[in-house]
């Protein structure tokens, strides 16, 4: 397996800015997920680097081999599209052998044979091998689709949305599938989705995109508990981040339209006015609460709770285990963690730390 | 992790149990559907298979009042006895319909024959007594004539096939390679180069076959096989790029970009995945083409004239030679349709599917 370097890559589809200076780094051995909404430039990243797309600018490097003006068959990157692209007048068996059978490997059809059916039981397919692609599910599709990727040893994987078309269920099965996949054989994985779940469940690292640009790079966790902008503190997290409009008075925060005020342990750095973001499970009811305020809604998902408080004219979630016996318009009080507050520009959005 | 068991259905729902489907008024108006088809078929049918039955008529069977239709052996005498039974009598008989089934006309179109004097009639009849003549020979002998050697036709139709062929597959492969460039890569000025393609079909072949004529007596191109193979190459190569081009646009190219970084070079992801996928509107392709060089009259007659000529204008000129025989013109244009129809039956399950789907559709 190898590691990918991408630096400074710049493309523009007509008048449009796809990517702009696009840099980072996946390790050997990596999962790497690409965060970001639809057209923020996932897809792009990919078909540049798999060499599908010529970039304008920047160099794409596997192993410090610089492989910009490589064609794709000599990349030897295994892509999963987000559409399968199963061949439709190929079986199973052929559409995993596919890869195996190009001249570039010039492989005898004995050994294709046992790739094919160790790749075939790695994802429980073998009883398809003789089946006409049109005539499986959407999931056998994606397994086949991610079959044909693994049946080889590529330098690396690129894997577009490939749980996207999949409903909740079948998702979150392959989700581990490809994560236990991932782990046993150690490879360079670059997973693209617009999912911040599969991205804080799969990932060893995330890249977070926003129209053409790397906002932040980090681990789940750094993404999760210091988002660089609002725009990441938005993007993950369910239910979304609590992310209101606040000033600082001495050493005091006051939140716009509510009671709460709170004393600000690093007050001293903050601007005049800022955002203040809390996440939900930050906020807690406590019959000991410091602010009060009255239960505008509830919803129950089973093992959590999400509550709405409403304070003034302000309504924050608030995330609880379990079910709650809060009923609409009870009398609440909260409680919100102090030492888990983010702060943000209010012009930029960029984090104050 | 779930089981395939959750996946899906295992066996893709073909029928249509849609209840607007099943219901009786749908039903019968399928029905009358089906018996209109039937009917325009009969009728498209009708001419095909006069010519059919007038290819195997004698003179005189050929044209008869009313037509004759029923081939009975013997025809042709229990057909003269009942005319004059009807002109005697008034009596009308299913007999004045009978021809008598024969190869006249086959031996008019594959011959040639002259008229024998009846020193050597005399002589031929003796021939035939001993059991010496052909079968061929005896029908010339029953008109008074001796055939001299084979006509021109099979040499016509072999042109046919030659030139018709060649072409077709000519303008197919080449229509095949720039429908494809056409749709996958970004061409400057593309949609200027597609019109300037189409607008070669634009002027009647009426219009050019003067200015062409002088230019392939200038290039020696005149009545050879290369010169209408060219011609026909041209004029088809523009409603293949565009019919071809429909098609592939429908082929998502998500499947060439797996191909290429599954290890595979441009044309080998061209060959082994956009071809197999392309079959259909390829067959349709190559009939629209063979039809049309098979059946090109205007430049064949003004620009061959013996070696590479076709049987288009060889079938038409039979009408001058002396007296007109129906029947081996009809035995003519009956081996000209041979060749396209065997092609079409053959291709026909791609056809339905090329002639529906595809640029037609759009």
């Amino acid at each position: 397996m190898s590691n990918i370097t991408l630096q400074g890559i710049t493309k523009t589809f007509r008048d449009v800015t796809a990517l702009s200076k696009v840099s980072f780094e996946v390790e050997d051995g990596e999962f790497f997920v690409l965060l970001g909404p639809t057209g923020a430039g996932k897809t792009t990243t990919l078909r540049i680097i798999s060499g599908l797309e010529r970039q304008d600018e920047g160099t794409v490097s596997f192993d410090g081999e610089d492989v910009s003006d490589l064609p794709p068959a000599d990349r030897d990157v295994a892509f999963v599209f987000q559409q399968y692209s199963l061949y439709p007048t190929m079986s199973v068996y052929d559409n995993l052998a596919f890869p195996l059978r190009s001249p570039l490997r010039n492989m005898p059809e004995p050994e294709i044979k046992t790739r094919v059916e160790n790749a075939a039981e790695t994802l429980r397919i073998g009883h398809l091998l003789e089946r006409k692609t049109a005539k499986l599910s959407g999931g056998e599709m994606q397994r086949v689709a991610i079959g044909r990727a693994i049946v080889r040893t590529p330098r690396i994987y690129v894997m577009d949305e490939p749980l996207s078309n999949l409903d909740a269920k079948l998702r979150e099965s392959l989700r581990v599938d490809l994560q236990h996949l991932q782990k046993t054989q150690r490879s360079t994985t670059l997973f693209v989705t617009h999912d911040q779940i599969e991205a804080l469940t799969m990932a060893d690292r995330i890249g977070v995109l926003c129209q053409g640009e790397i906002v932040q790079i980090g681990t789940p966790e750094d993404i999760y508990d210091r988002p660089a902008s609002t725009f990441v503190a938005e993007l993950v997290g369910t239910p979304h981040i609590n992310l209101v409009e606040a000033r600082r008075d001495d050493g005091a925060i006051f939140i716009k339209d509510s009671q709460v005020r709170m004393s600000a342990t690093n007050g001293g750095k903050l601007p005049p006015s800022f955002l203040l973001g809390v996440r939900p499970e930050d906020v807690q009811p406590s019959t000991s609460g410091e602010y009060s305020g009255k239960i505008a809604l509830t919803e129950p998902l089973g093992a959590e709770t999400i509550v709405h408080i409403r304070s003034g004219d302000q309504d924050f979630l608030s995330l609880i285990a379990g079910m709650t016996d809060l009923k609409l318009g009870d009398e609440v009080k909260f409680n919100i963690a102090l030492d888990r507050l983010h702060f943000f520009d209010s012009k930029s959005g960029n984090r104050i730390s | 992790m779930a089981s395939f068991e959750e996946t899906g259905p295992r066996i893709p729902v073909v029928v249509s149990t849609r209840v607007d489907k099943i219901h009786p008024i749908s039903r019968l108006s399928r029905t009358i559907r089906a018996i209109a088809v039937v009917v325009v078929a009969l009728i498209l049918l009708l001419p095909v298979v006069a010519m059919g039955i007038t290819a195997f008529k004698s003179r005189n069977a050929v044209v008869s009042v009313p037509p004759s239709l029923i081939p009975v052996p013997n025809g042709d005498v229990l057909r003269v006895e009942a005319n004059e039974l009807k002109r005697d009598t008034g009596e009308i008989s299913i007999a004045r319909n009978f021809f008598a089934p024969t190869l006249e006309g086959f031996v008019f179109l594959l011959t040639e024959r002259a008229q024998a004097g009846p020193a050597r009639a005399a002589e031929l009849r003796t021939q035939a007594q001993e059991g010496q003549l052909s079968i061929f020979d005896q029908i010339a002998l029953d008109n008074g004539q001796e055939i001299l050697g084979p006509s021109d036709y099979v040499a016509r139709l072999r042109n046919s096939l030659i030139i018709a062929g060649i072409s077709t597959i000519v303008s197919v492969v080449l229509g095949l390679f720039a429908a494809y460039a056409f749709s996958r890569f970004r061409i400057p000025g593309e949609s200027d180069l597609l019109f300037f393609i189409l607008s070669t079909r634009m002027l009647p072949p009426v219009v050019v076959t003067i200015p062409l004529f002088l230019m392939y007596r200038q290039l020696n191109l005149h009545d050879t096989h290369f010169g209408m193979i060219l011609l026909y190459t041209v004029f088809n190569l523009s409603l293949s790029v565009w019919l071809l081009k429909g098609f592939i646009d429908e082929i998502p190219k998500e499947y060439e970009e797996a191909a290429l970084v599954d290890g595979y070079s441009r044309l080998q992801a061209f060959v082994k995945v956009v071809l197999p996928q392309a079959v259909g509107g390829i067959a349709a392709t190559t009939v629209f083409c063979l039809i049309f060089a098979w059946n090109e009259y205007a430049f064949a007659l003004m620009l061959t004239s013996d070696t590479a000529r076709t049987a288009p204008p060889s079938i038409a000129t039979m009408l001058g030679r002396g007296g007109i025989e129906w029947s081996a013109i009809a035995a003519g244009s009956l081996g000209f349709l041979i060749p396209v129809v065997i092609v079409t039956f053959a291709l026909r399950k791609y056809l339905l599917r090329g002639v529906t789907f595809g640029a037609i559709r759009k």
